[in-house]
């Protein structure tokens, strides 16, 4: 098919792809508006980019698109007509589906049977060599495939993400809203995947919607771009008369972002982190850490990049004393450290690890607490290491509140009812507030708005800058990029490549991510 | 010599094995289905007790004891489906609730089958398969009775059903992955009640077995434990309906030892021998405790393997 031919602009020539448009939608839970007065057009066959911070709205928007929420105001047309969407079913009958985050696919089903329990229409006794072969000839229509007869939950991350696609379009659902497709992907699959619904789209068979922070994807494939900030819409237009700058500037308003700290070269530090062959079993006893070594020297920040799965959890929960370390060891300036409470005081190590409100936090303690974990039955927040003095350690974390500009409304509030940034900083706060030797950091900005991830970022080369030796495991590789003086690929609980920052690019990693 | 003594018991113990584990495959059938949808229903004692009860009570008065079986059947659905709906109320758990219907269904049990205590029922006839040998005790041992055969066909279908029907994997959906579920339109708390229902049908049946059959009389020390040992079961079955059948006939095995044992006169350890079934029921919780291909069998909402 001549693509050049079918510009999303040309309805006419569209064949099935249909179009929706909101109008002046608002959505207002108790006093907070979450959505208000948002009015975007999405034409047949185009590939339209959805940015926005966290709480920016984004998810709001395509809820109430979807029918899980009822916009307080506002309509949704489709394909020109107002189309009230009530249900999530109706939403499904209009030909609407989405591909959430997290997998709605069943893990104990197969691929088939996954596919046949989502139609709308299954019939009481299942038939499944013709729903199989049926299945086999769809999939054969499709750019890509998967393994029909496996249970899900043996799939990897990259092909349950191609199933959900599969399933929508199996489904004939023709408006597709993505909602960041490629955070389990490696770079190379993401472009595979969304390279393939791009052409779709060209083609006029689909329509797609996607939620992303990434601007390399809204550049590479996508047509418009609609940006929404405090749940409004901030601008958009098409993709190649927008920069980078532009739509950042969208995204975050005029904000003062703290800038990120100066990397001082040389750091003078005697400290050394070595992981020395380390074996880390998952709980159905295959080795998800493999024999894993690493150094990190005091003044430098290694790296870690991976899809997501390849053990680097296991990794940082083995590091933190969570899950236990089978086999190899952990030295810190060649004596071993035994990943314990006592040997994290003993060679000042902080960690920072991923999900800070389940790994590192006690949700239901209050915030004063929380940030006491480190201290609470050390002199002088405690005599004789058991008997505690609550106010000094009011005191205390009252004034690290302060510090780290940790908004809570009290220090005696439940730590889980803070906002994920102040969580994080909390955190940081009960971390970070000593003298760092090692710092072992996961995922330290998921989840989180611009302003707290330069923060962050900037107070993890503090540390380095200090001459702490930071083993900083993401998922991002922009943060990556952005924070290391070395890059390490982790696949199949192995670290695969080590390269210094000026030496590598952005291929190469992924090359090595994707297990080659 | 010896090697009679050996036939007469390996016979006994296949006889008492149909027997003995006609109940258990029904509990633990029942419980698959519940469990497959993401509830633990432990109340399915009561469920067992309640059924024998109430067969003994229908057929008495009826004359008809599969009219009792029937009823046993309904009076599971009573209380599965109590237990299902309670449990569909906010921040119920389910595990609490199964223990207070076990309490429940042996209490009703208990109030209303005193009269029933003595007078006696038209029991289940037994199909007599093995009219063909010479051996009495062959012959004794494969007198089965009809239930068991209807066990298997139940576990056949079900088995069957889990695969090839839209209920089976709507049931199991819910059972695996609630926000999979609620993302299709299903609603997992009625998947939930009427599975807790219908495996409380069949909870029911199996008590029907015990009053009808094998002891075949109501008393209120009729059932020893069977529904909560079905549970154990049914983890080493690994939630498969068909492995129900080999793991109740092994149960049932294990609790014919003591009583085949004397029936050749080797009395010496009998109550040892009796406690079989439920030492090999807490092998069997330590064993799968740390199996983990059990643990990935297990269906995901189950509230203890969450």
């Amino acid at each position: 098919m001549d693509t050049a031919v079918l510009t999303p602009e040309a309805p006419a020539k569209a064949k099935r792809a249909i179009g929706i448009e909101t109008v002046g939608m608002s959505k207002i839970f108790g006093s907070l508006v979450a959505l208000d007065d948002v009015s975007i057009k999405v034409k047949p066959g185009e590939f339209h980019a959805l940015l926005g911070e966290n709480g920016a709205g984004k998810s709001t928007l395509v809820k109430c698109i979807m029918g899980f929420y009822q916009p307080t105001h506002g309509q949704l047309l489709v394909n020109g007509h107002e189309t009230p969407i009530r249900h999530p079913q109706d939403a499904r009958a209009a030909g609407i589906g989405m591909v959430y985050q997290h997998f709605t696919l069943v893990p104990c089903l197969t691929a088939a049977e996954n596919m046949v329990i989502s139609r709308a229409n299954v019939p009481a006794v299942i038939d499944w060599k013709k729903e199989i072969g049926e299945l086999e000839a769809f999939m054969d229509s499709m750019p890509f495939r998967v393994p029909l007869t496996e249970p899900v939950a043996t799939l990897s991350a990259g092909e349950k993400q191609k199933l959900e696609i599969l399933k929508q379009l199996y489904l004939d659902q023709r408006f597709l809203i993505l909602d960041e497709p490629t955070s389990v992907l490696t770079p190379s699959e993401a472009d595979e995947v969304l390279g393939l619904l791009h052409d779709m789209a060209r083609a006029g068979d689909i329509t797609v919607l996607m939620i992303t922070h990434k601007f390399r994807e809204v550049t590479a494939f996508t047509d418009n771009v609609s940006v929404l900030r405090r749940g409004k819409y901030a601008g958009g237009g098409t993709v190649g008369e927008l920069s980078t700058a532009d739509m950042s500037r969208m995204m975050i308003g005029e904000a003062e972002i703290r800038k990120s700290a100066e990397r001082i070269a040389d750091v003078e530090s005697s400290v050394e982190l070595e992981l020395a062959g380390i074996v880390v079993k998952d709980e159905e006893d295959i080795a998800a850490v493999d024999g894993l070594n690493l150094k990190i020297g005091g003044g430098e920040i290694v790296g870690v990049a991976g899809v997501s799965g390849n053990g680097q959890s296991e990794l940082v929960e083995a590091l933190s004393g969570q899950r236990p370390i089978n086999d190899g060891g952990v030295f810190i300036n060649g004596e071993v450290f035994d990943c314990s409470r006592s040997g994290y005081d003993l060679f000042k190590v902080f960690g920072l690890p991923e999900e800070p409100l389940r790994n590192a936090a006690v949700p239901r303690m209050s915030v004063a607490e929380n940030i006491a974990f480190r201290t609470f039955d050390k002199a002088p927040e405690a005599n004789l290491g058991w008997w505690l003095k609550p106010a000094v350690m009011k005191n205390r974390a009252a004034g690290l509140i302060e510090r780290y500009r940790v908004k809570t409304p009290s220090t005696d509030t439940p730590i889980e009812n803070l906002s994920g940034g102040n969580v994080q900083r909390a955190i940081l706060a009960r971390e970070l507030s000593h003298d760092v030797k090692v710092l072992i950091v996961a995922n330290p900005c998921f989840g989180l708005d611009f302003a707290s991830v330069a923060e962050i970022r900037a107070q993890i080369i503090d540390q380095r800058n200090n001459g702490a030796a930071v083993l900083l495991v993401s998922e991002d590789l922009d943060e990556i990029l952005e924070l290391s003086d070395r890059v390490a690929v982790m696949s199949e609980g192995k670290i695969t490549y080590v390269a210094p920052i000026g030496e590598t690019d952005r291929n190469t990693i992924g090359t090595y991510m994707a297990g080659h | 010599m010896n090697d009679g003594i050996l036939a007469t018991i390996l016979i006994s113990m296949l006889g008492g094995a149909i027997r003995v584990s006609t109940p258990f495959m029904f509990v633990a059938l029942g419980e698959t289905l519940t469990e497959k949808s993401g509830r633990i229903n432990l109340g399915l004692e009561g469920n067992l007790v309640l059924g024998a009860m109430t067969a003994y009570a229908v057929s008495y008065h009826t004359g008809n004891p599969w009219l009792g079986v029937i009823a046993a059947g309904f009076a599971g659905v009573f209380l599965g489906s109590m237990h299902g709906i309670i449990c569909s109320l906010p921040k119920v758990n389910d595990i609490a609730v199964g223990i207070a219907m076990m309490s429940f269904g042996t209490g009703i049990a208990f109030f209303f089958g005193k009269p029933y205590i003595q007078p006696s029922a038209p029991r289940l006839e037994s199909l007599p398969l093995g009219n063909w040998s010479e051996s009495s005790s062959l012959r004794q041992a494969l007198d089965i009775n009809p239930l068991f055969f209807v066990g298997i066909v139940v576990a056949i279908a079900m088995w069957w059903a889990l695969a090839n029907s839209r209920w089976g994997l709507i049931v199991r959906m819910t059972g695996d992955s609630e926000p999979a579920a609620r993302a299709m339109g299903v609603q997992p708390h009625q998947v939930r009640i009427a599975a807790t229902a219908a495996g409380g049908f069949l909870a029911g049946v199996g008590g029907a077995f015990l009053s009808l059959s094998y002891p075949g009389s109501w008393n209120e020390g009729l059932s020893s434990g069977q529904g909560l040992m079905a549970v154990a079961l049914v983890i080493f079955a690994r939630w498969n309906p068909l492995r129900c059948i080999i793991a109740a006939l092994l149960f049932g095995a294990a609790g014919a030892i003591g009583p085949a044992l004397q029936s050749v006169g080797i009395s010496q350890g009998y109550y040892f021998f009796n406690a079989a079934p439920y030492i090999l029921t807490l092998f069997i919780m330590i064993a799968s405790a740390r199996s983990s291909s059990s643990a990935r069998e297990a269906p995901g909402e189950l509230s203890i393997t969450k």
